[in-house]
């Protein structure tokens, strides 16, 4: 395991992000992560600082020497500044609340960004595991090798009855959660999803926005996952959320044929304003962007605009994200200036022709 | 501590679990009752009823039928090993160290039904865990979170200079933690 200098990350893109894999016109990433806490310590929120320093070691260095080890590169949380703090977190490597946290806490990747392994968090380990598209089951059988792996010289806090033990009461038993993140512009402009989303809560399933801050999501994304952890094994709570998103994109692949067929020069011309606002702009918010970037993305999977890459849409939405306009550009900016900045890079991106300019 | 609603003193104390949020009510007998009355009965969507009565459960499990007394003794129950109270948990929504789940298992065990709607894990378990119930006693993980009450009683006793209760809990840890974590890979890669 190596020490990570932050500013290479900030030049490649999360293999997540690269826009390929099963459904990904509207499953953007499949994702599952795993809560694990050592029995020897207090949970996170009642360690002292001596303490989180110590599991912080002892897990860095059990991982290190796990067959898990080898691939996996260190960044130390505690130790950063804010702006690279919020890097990750834009990134999807480590949680807001993980970013915030106080004391020692790491995160270990791997090379594809792939695998993510938060030290002191809510709990004691997270591991994360992500892929771009549809492919839960790949995900969970890259993830399930990983906690096998640490295992292996991790001891892990483990009841009979009660399954893994966690902080809270909400992740108790498998620890797992499941999710997916989907692009849904369609099931949003034709008014349809908040009557999805309330028939996903009478399954268990909870929904959040992505990067919104609660409920709200930002440009059409929406996360879904399982909402109870334990009864269940993990298989089944994979299957849980699985099983439901074939219906989701069902759902919003007619809705994405109704707009084209009832309303086609109405969504072309939303779209194409959409676009054209991104290549002119001369400053923008980070909502506004995510916004039109969803409606370019439509666009794009419905034929209406030729000449842009899924793959450079995804990667605009993280990197028109506030820490990475500033590591791209390479100083601190105030929210006025990285508005002037982000309509830059945007219309600097799109007159080279979709391809990636700093 | 007074009434959320009035000035009476608060002698219910309610948490509400829900994913990610936890809500804290402190109530007097006469808010309470109404407020219990309230989730319990209908009205609203299908989808608040269900919430409400999702809350109902848990809050009845852990107020309805008991006394302030009750009450009052069960949250200073406190863990044997980190210390935590069952009073501090509910205001805090975390718990304190993986031994709460036994020390608390009882007043634990309805918040998990009423969260989770099982009690039973029945997914994967670590390689080195015991499979019944019986044989717990002798897991790593019952014997490991005596760690962290031994290293407590440590500290305490250095900040009384009891040097010689302090090497003796510090053998016991060294003993426990040679038994139950993993041996380390000498040759770990770099
Ligand atoms: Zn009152
Ligand atoms: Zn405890």
């Amino acid at each position: 395991m190596q020490i990570m200098k932050l500013d290479t990350l900030a030049q490649s893109i999360g293999e997540w992000l690269r826009g390929t894999g099963p459904e990904s016109d509207i499953v953007m990433s499949s994702r599952v992560r795993l809560a694990r806490n050592l029995p020897q310590y207090p949970f996170v929120s009642r360690a002292s600082e001596q303490d989180r320093a110590d599991i912080e070691r002892f897990l860095r260095e059990r991982i290190a020497m796990s067959s898990a080890g080898p691939g996996l590169e260190s960044i130390d949380v505690g130790g950063l500044e804010e702006i690279d703090r919020q890097f990750l977190v834009e990134r999807q490597l480590i949680s807001r609340e993980h970013a915030d946290a106080q004391g020692a806490r790491s995160v270990a990747i791997d090379k594809l960004e792939q695998v993510s392994l938060m030290i002191n968090e809510e709990d004691h380990l997270r591991i994360q595991c992500i892929h771009s598209g549809l492919d839960l089951r790949g995900v969970w059988e890259q993830i399930k090798v990983v906690d096998e792996q640490i295992e292996q010289f991790v001891p892990y806090a483990f009841h009979p009855r009660f399954g893994y033990l966690t902080a809270c009461p909400t992740n108790v038993g498998t620890g797992i959660r499941v999710s997916v993140m989907l692009h849904l512009p369609a099931l949003v402009i034709t008014r349809q999803i908040d009557k999805v989303f309330r028939s996903l809560h009478k399954i268990s399933l909870a929904v959040r926005g992505l990067y919104g801050e609660g409920s709200q999501a930002m440009g059409d994304f929406y996360q879904i996952s399982n909402q109870t952890t334990l009864g269940k094994s993990e298989e089944e709570l994979v299957e849980q959320v699985g099983d439901v998103v074939p219906v989701l994109i069902d759902y919003e692949r007619r809705a994405r044929e109704f707009l084209v067929r009832e309303t086609e020069q109405n969504v072309h011309d939303q779209v194409s304003r959409a676009y054209g606002i991104l290549r002119t702009a001369q400053t923008i918010s980070a909502e506004e962007t995510m916004q039109l970037l969803s409606r370019v993305r439509m666009g794009v999977l419905l034929g209406l605009i030729g000449d842009v890459k899924i793959a450079d849409i995804n990667s605009l939405l993280v990197r028109t994200q506030p820490a990475h306009l500033q590591k791209l550009r390479g100083i601190e900016l105030d929210t006025k200036d990285r508005n002037i900045e982000r309509a830059r890079y945007l219309r600097q991106h799109f007159e080279a022709g979709g391809q990636n300019v700093n | 501590m007074k009434c959320q609603q009035c000035d009476k003193q608060a002698v219910f104390h309610i948490t509400e679990l829900e994913t990610g949020a936890v809500r804290e009510l402190h109530l007097c007998e006469d808010h309470a009752r109404v407020y219990l009355n309230q989730t319990e009965g209908g009205g609203g969507s299908a989808d608040e009823a269900e919430d409400a009565a999702a809350a109902g459960g848990a809050a009845g499990q852990l107020g309805v039928g008991q006394t302030a007394d009750e009450l009052a003794a069960l949250d200073q129950k406190a863990c044997d090993m980190c210390g935590i109270t069952f009073f501090e948990f509910r205001n805090q929504g975390r718990l304190g160290c993986p031994h709460d789940y036994v020390q608390f298992a009882k007043e634990l065990e309805p918040l998990i039904v009423n969260i989770h709607g099982a009690t039973e894990h029945t997914g994967r378990r670590p390689s080195r865990s015991p499979t019944t119930v019986e044989t717990a006693a002798a897991s790593g993980t019952a014997e490991l979170t005596g760690v962290i009450g031994l290293r407590r009683e440590m500290k305490d006793a250095i900040a009384c200079e009891d040097y010689e209760k302090a090497k003796e809990n510090r053998d016991a840890i060294r003993a426990i933690e040679d038994r139950w974590i993993p041996p380390a890979r000498p040759d770990s890669q770099e």
